[in-house]
């Protein structure tokens, strides 16, 4: 059913796109003519390349600017010079790992919980993700109905997704009812610090695990079947299969997803934010929230001091891209 | 039959395009925030401005608190916004104001009456006419009458201390299994009434901020150990980061908690959503050592700087700020008002039957009179949100144990000096 | 059936017995049952309850309208909620609450509502049938302007969509099929935007987009994501895979290159431009942070926005913010309910290459 309405709005469309495209095509004949070769691909890279340059690669060297400036102004014009001010104040501190000994304490609070974050989450979505995938591998029953089950929260948007849980998570929700009755304490999930992190770990796997998972199990089903086979003849223990046949031939794409799940997860906001607004206190106050709150949610604005912070951020997704895209290379020649 | 075909449809096209625009009409527009019924009270009195102004269109935009406090500064820096906005952080965007002097019918008639809080929102030293205040606010409490009936407590008179509140609340909780005894609205700009009462000056002598001193440490320490001790609601002020705020109306309105501390602007709201649920009494803020004083405050109502359309914000503003409209506009939303004339001529017929109202309303009058200096001082500073938000956000931190009192004082003083620095470059 | 019935319960251990990989498999797969449909499902049902009901704790599953009876009162006549009570002396009445402060309730009996009696709150149950509390809908849909928000939110997607859909495959057409001197240049470029996720330039580009007299309009909130680097090189490799030949061929038949992209290679691109389609759909339906920062004008608010303010202003009125919610998420669900298939065979076939 749903490649035919699929294939219905395609057709709906194709025509008029390709009458769009037809009445281009003269114009564009004489673009070719005058500039050969190498002036259509101008034309087929210039609309990409400008949107990346006035978004991207513009406002990064921007940022640059903003970092070792001062002030409240929003426009760079406004600004004066500080020199390192900003990069001093986020990197000062008696000791590192100790946040109240920095001079900026909420920047290395952000900076840990996002570590503690990535580190927990993104074993747990790699866990959770790779056990979905061999289940749904293996011989079930309506597995299109079960893989629909494990990605439906993939799609729901993360304000969904945060007020979702709230409702289920706060003082008199649903989850302290069913620990009630079953006999259990009930807890303030979204109130103690501990929990708090908890729960944004587990929101946000929830609402990402499907997606990873669908990844994993591309990689499982491309795994030749003659040699399960020839492994369930020879009545190797399950354990064994794994550990031994599937993990060593999913590991390029294990790896890929992890990156993945790195790069996403130091970037955390939009879930955690909703759920928690940062909070208790400022346990599931992450990095992005810091910048966004830095730079534009308060009444005196810093964006110096943001700019400073997410360029710190940016280094760190550097090295993370550089590596998955050096997996990609390792993965495509293996 | 092709040509006349495509110039009908051309020319219906034109048409089209200009029976949608409006006719050359002057478009105002106020970014407004509400608490109880004020959106719906002021589109009525906008609605009968247009009937008489056909050639002006005034468009309210409703918008939440959050925006108003995030999105709008966000707006003005970049030199856009709305025409006017009605706002609370008045001072610390003044440079973002426009002096309506040459646009109102009658200079004199402003001074005259909104004269009292123009300090409010301009610049130091400046004598523009910006716009005026909605209605001026009192911070003071609201105790549950009839869950201290049932507790068999009284409700502790107008001279009793926090201390002695709290107590009482506390009794009124534990007896009747409530949640908490007491909570306050996540905001710096409450705390600081009580941080007055027990002596606090947030203003050194030079009109710069002032290190955090006794009066603030005695309350704030007192805040933390009733977190603590579970008497203050502790989600209001725990479940958020940063400087975000967080009223506390839903808990005291569901009759979870027996005591709330916020301000006169709660008045229409709760008299709506409790009905005749429970009893409700106002009263006034409780006594620290020095005084027994809230926040004068409220929201203004301000011309923005960007308009294109100043004249024609200009005769709104005169329209709004005109006694009759300012009258009917605090009966109906049950606001004090900040006209000069208006208070004057009293005889406000406030809208609601609700009894408890009329007496929560008297209650707040009298707290006005009770603001210590330290107190009033502050609505015409340009540092208090700073301060309020260092507070706010230390202050959330030590109730959520994050940080030790002492740590808490340091870096609200180290907050504050980066605002100030930043403020300076 | 009874073929059905061993279909569905086929195991790995033979014949009947139960291997411990069944066991987990099965646990996983009801536990994810419970947790994924779960939240939702419990989402819909409390959507449907009133605020009193929402309050009660413990909760009831399903949503109940209480039964009402109507009490003449002071000249005035209201419909007060029935209860079921058992009073101080052991028998049991029906009776009507007045009004309910702490853990006291004030009853009236329907038949003589002069006399106000006392009940503790334990003492009485609602008198109560499944019914929907369609209020909590209609309601905030005037005041939460859900029709407008929805309209801003598909425009932006499907807007952004066909940008990058156009854009990202001419760059990767010019990418795969043509050897250039700046190739190896462009390409790192496009790395280097990989590496710089919005989150990270946040405030320079608002002040670009302000300068460019694009904030607070959805067009400011459009541009900036349509240069996605993962649709450039997703569209890169599937184009790399079509054969050089054929386009050779249309030369020689005195194509040009414009007609060679949209005749030849983009049709044969087709599996993977609806890929990237689908990831542009749901990318853009989902963004909230750029939007939130972007938009101040309340009908410019995207749903995911607008639903963010509206729950911030209502606070704890949790009965329409649940029902909003809802209403958010009834158009992911029936894109699902319909598209799903489509959606992951699409995700699972390219695997992120």
């Amino acid at each position: 059913m749903s490649f035919a309405l699929a294939n219905t709005i395609g057709a709906v469309f194709a025509a008029p796109v390709r009458w769009l495209a037809a009445s281009i095509d003269a114009p564009l004949r004489l673009w070719q003519r005058l500039t050969g070769k190498g002036g259509m691909i101008a034309f087929f890279l210039m609309p990409n390349m400008i949107v990346f340059g006035t978004f991207v690669i513009i406002p990064l060297f921007i940022n640059f600017a903003y970092s070792v400036t001062g002030g409240n102004e929003l426009f760079l014009t406004d600004r004066s010079f500080v020199g390192t001010q900003h990069f001093d104040r986020l990197l000062t501190c008696d000791n590192h790992f100790d946040p109240s000994s920095c001079r900026d304490d909420l920047f290395w609070t952000a900076v840990w919980n996002t570590a503690r974050f990535v580190v927990v989450q993104v074993t747990t979505i790699a866990i959770v993700a790779m056990g979905t995938a061999l289940i749904l591998n293996s011989k079930i029953p309506a597995r299109g109905f079960w893989r629909a089950v494990f990605f439906f929260p993939v799609l729901l948007s993360p304000v969904v997704v945060g007020l979702i849980w709230r409702w289920i998570l706060q003082r008199q929700g649903l989850l302290n009812f069913v620990m009630i009755e079953m006999d259990l304490t009930p807890v303030n999930w979204l109130i103690e610090r501990d929990w708090a992190f908890v729960a944004a770990v587990g929101v946000s796997v929830w609402a990402h695990v499907g997606f990873y998972a669908l990844i994993l199990l591309a990689g499982l089903q491309a795994i030749p079947r003659d040699l399960y086979e020839a492994a369930e003849m020879d009545g190797t223990r399950p354990a064994r299969v794994f550990f031994r046949i599937t993990l060593p031939l999913l590991w390029p794409n294990l790896l890929v997803v992890i990156v993945l799940a790195l790069i996403r997860a130091v970037q955390i906001f939009d879930e955690v934010y909703v759920l928690t607004g940062g909070g208790p206190g400022t346990s599931t106050l992450y990095l992005t929230q810091y910048i966004y709150e830095i730079g534009f949610a308060s009444i005196l604005r810093n964006p110096g001091l943001a700019s400073a912070a997410s360029l710190m951020m940016g280094g760190v997704l550097i090295v993370l891209t550089l590596g998955q895209l050096g997996l990609q290379r390792w993965r495509d020649r293996a | 039959m092709k040509r006349t075909a495509y110039r009908l449809t051309i020319a219906a096209a034109m048409a089209a395009i200009m029976a949608a625009s409006p006719a050359l009409a002057e478009e105002v527009r106020i970014m407004w925030y509400s608490d109880g019924n004020e959106g719906e009270v002021m589109q009525d009195l906008l609605d009968r401005f247009m009937a008489d102004n056909k050639d002006i269109t005034v468009v309210l935009d409703n918008v939440s608190y959050q925006v108003v406090q995030e999105q709008l500064p966000i707006s003005l820096a970049a030199g856009e916004g709305p025409d006017i906005a009605r706002v609370t952080n008045l001072k610390a965007q003044a440079e973002h104001w426009l002096d309506l002097t040459p646009y109102v019918a009658d200079p004199e008639y402003w001074r005259a009456n909104f004269g009292g809080q123009a300090d409010w929102m301009r610049p130091d030293g400046s004598d523009a006419i910006t716009g005026f205040m909605t209605q001026l606010t009192v911070t003071g409490g609201f105790a549950n009458k009839t869950l201290y009936e049932q507790a068999g407590v009284e409700i502790p008179g107008p001279d009793a201390s926090w201390d002695e509140v709290v107590a009482a609340a506390d009794q009124v909780a534990k007896s009747q299994g409530l949640i908490a005894a007491f909570a306050l609205d996540r905001s710096g700009h409450r705390l600081s009434g009580p941080a007055v009462s027990f002596g606090a000056n947030f203003i050194a002598d030079d009109g710069m901020p002032a290190p955090v001193d006794d009066g603030v440490k005695a309350f704030v320490s007192r805040m933390v150990q009733w977190t603590e001790e579970g008497k203050n609601l502790k989600d209001v002020w725990v479940s958020a980061a940063g400087s975000t705020y967080r009223a506390a109306a839903d808990d005291f309105i569901n009759a979870q908690i027996p005591y709330y501390y916020s301000g006169s602007w709660q008045i229409a709201n709760l008299a709506t959503k409790i009905g005749n649920g429970f009893d409700w009494v106002a009263t006034g803020s409780p006594c620290g050592g020095a005084a027994c004083s809230g926040m004068a405050g409220g929201a203004g109502l301000l011309a923005v700087k960007y308009t294109k359309v100043p004249e024609a914000v200009g005769k709104v503003m005169d329209y709004l700020g005109s006694a009759e409209i300012v009258k009917e506009f605090s009966e109906r939303t049950l606001f004090l008002p900040a006209h000069k004339g208006v208070v004057e001529a009293g005889n406000l017929d406030f809208q609601s039957d609700d009894p408890n109202v009329k007496a929560a309303l008297s209650a707040f009058v009298a707290a006005s009179g009770k603001i210590a200096p330290n107190a009033s001082a502050l609505s015409a500073w340009k540092w208090a949100n700073a301060y309020y938000g260092a507070l706010v956000t230390r202050t959330s931190q030590a109730m959520a144990g994050e940080l030790t009192l002492d740590d808490a004082y340091a870096r609200m003083n180290d907050d504050i000096a980066e605002q100030v620095k930043q403020a300076g470059q | 059936m009874s073929r059905i019935a061993t279909f569905l319960t086929r195991r790995r251990g033979d014949g009947g017995r139960w291997h411990w990989t069944d066991v987990v498999t099965w646990l996983w797969l009801g536990a994810g049952l419970i947790l994924m449909f779960g939240p939702a499902i419990w989402l819909v049902l409390s959507s449907f309850k009133t605020p009193a009901q929402l309050a009660e704790f413990p909760p009831t599953i399903l949503p109940y309208v209480s039964e009402t009876v109507a009490v003449t009162l002071n000249g005035e006549t209201r419909n007060l909620p029935l209860y079921d009570v058992i009073l101080s002396d052991g028998s049991a009445d029906q009776l009507a609450e007045l009004r309910r402060v702490g853990t006291v309730a004030q009853m009236i009996d329907p038949a003589d509502p002069e006399t106000v009696i006392k009940v503790p709150i334990t003492d009485r149950r609602p008198v109560r049938e499944v019914g929907f509390a369609w209020d909590n809908y209609l309601k905030p849909l005037e005041a939460f302007n859900f029709g407008q928000y929805l309209y801003n939110s598909v425009f932006v997607t499907v807007t952004a969509t066909i940008i990058t859909l156009i854009t990202n495959s001419m760059a990767a057409f010019a990418l795969s099929k043509y050897e250039f001197r700046g190739r190896n240049a462009v390409l790192l470029i496009i790395v280097a935007t990989l590496m710089i996720p919005l989150s990270v330039n946040l405030v320079p580009l608002y002040s670009v987009i302000s300068t460019l007299g694009l904030q607070n309009t959805l067009w400011g909130v459009i541009l900036p994501t349509v240069a996605t680097p993962t649709g450039v090189f997703l569209l890169r490799q599937y184009m790399l895979t079509i054969p050089d030949e054929l386009i050779e061929a249309a030369r020689m038949d005195k194509a040009s290159e414009w007609q060679i992209y949209y005749r030849i290679v983009l049709p044969l691109t087709a599996p993977a431009l609806a890929v990237l389609a689908i990831f542009s759909v749901v990318w853009r339906w989902n963004d909230f942070l750029w939007p939130l920062i972007v938009l101040s004008r309340k009908e410019l608010f995207t749903l995911q926005v607008g639903l963010n303010t509206f729950a911030g202003e209502l606070n704890v009125q949790w009965h329409y913010i649940l029902a909003m919610t809802v209403a958010t998420m009834i158009p992911v669900v029936i894109v699902f309910v319909f598209l799903q298939r489509f959606i992951t065979t699409g995700i699972a076939g390219t695997g992120l290459k």
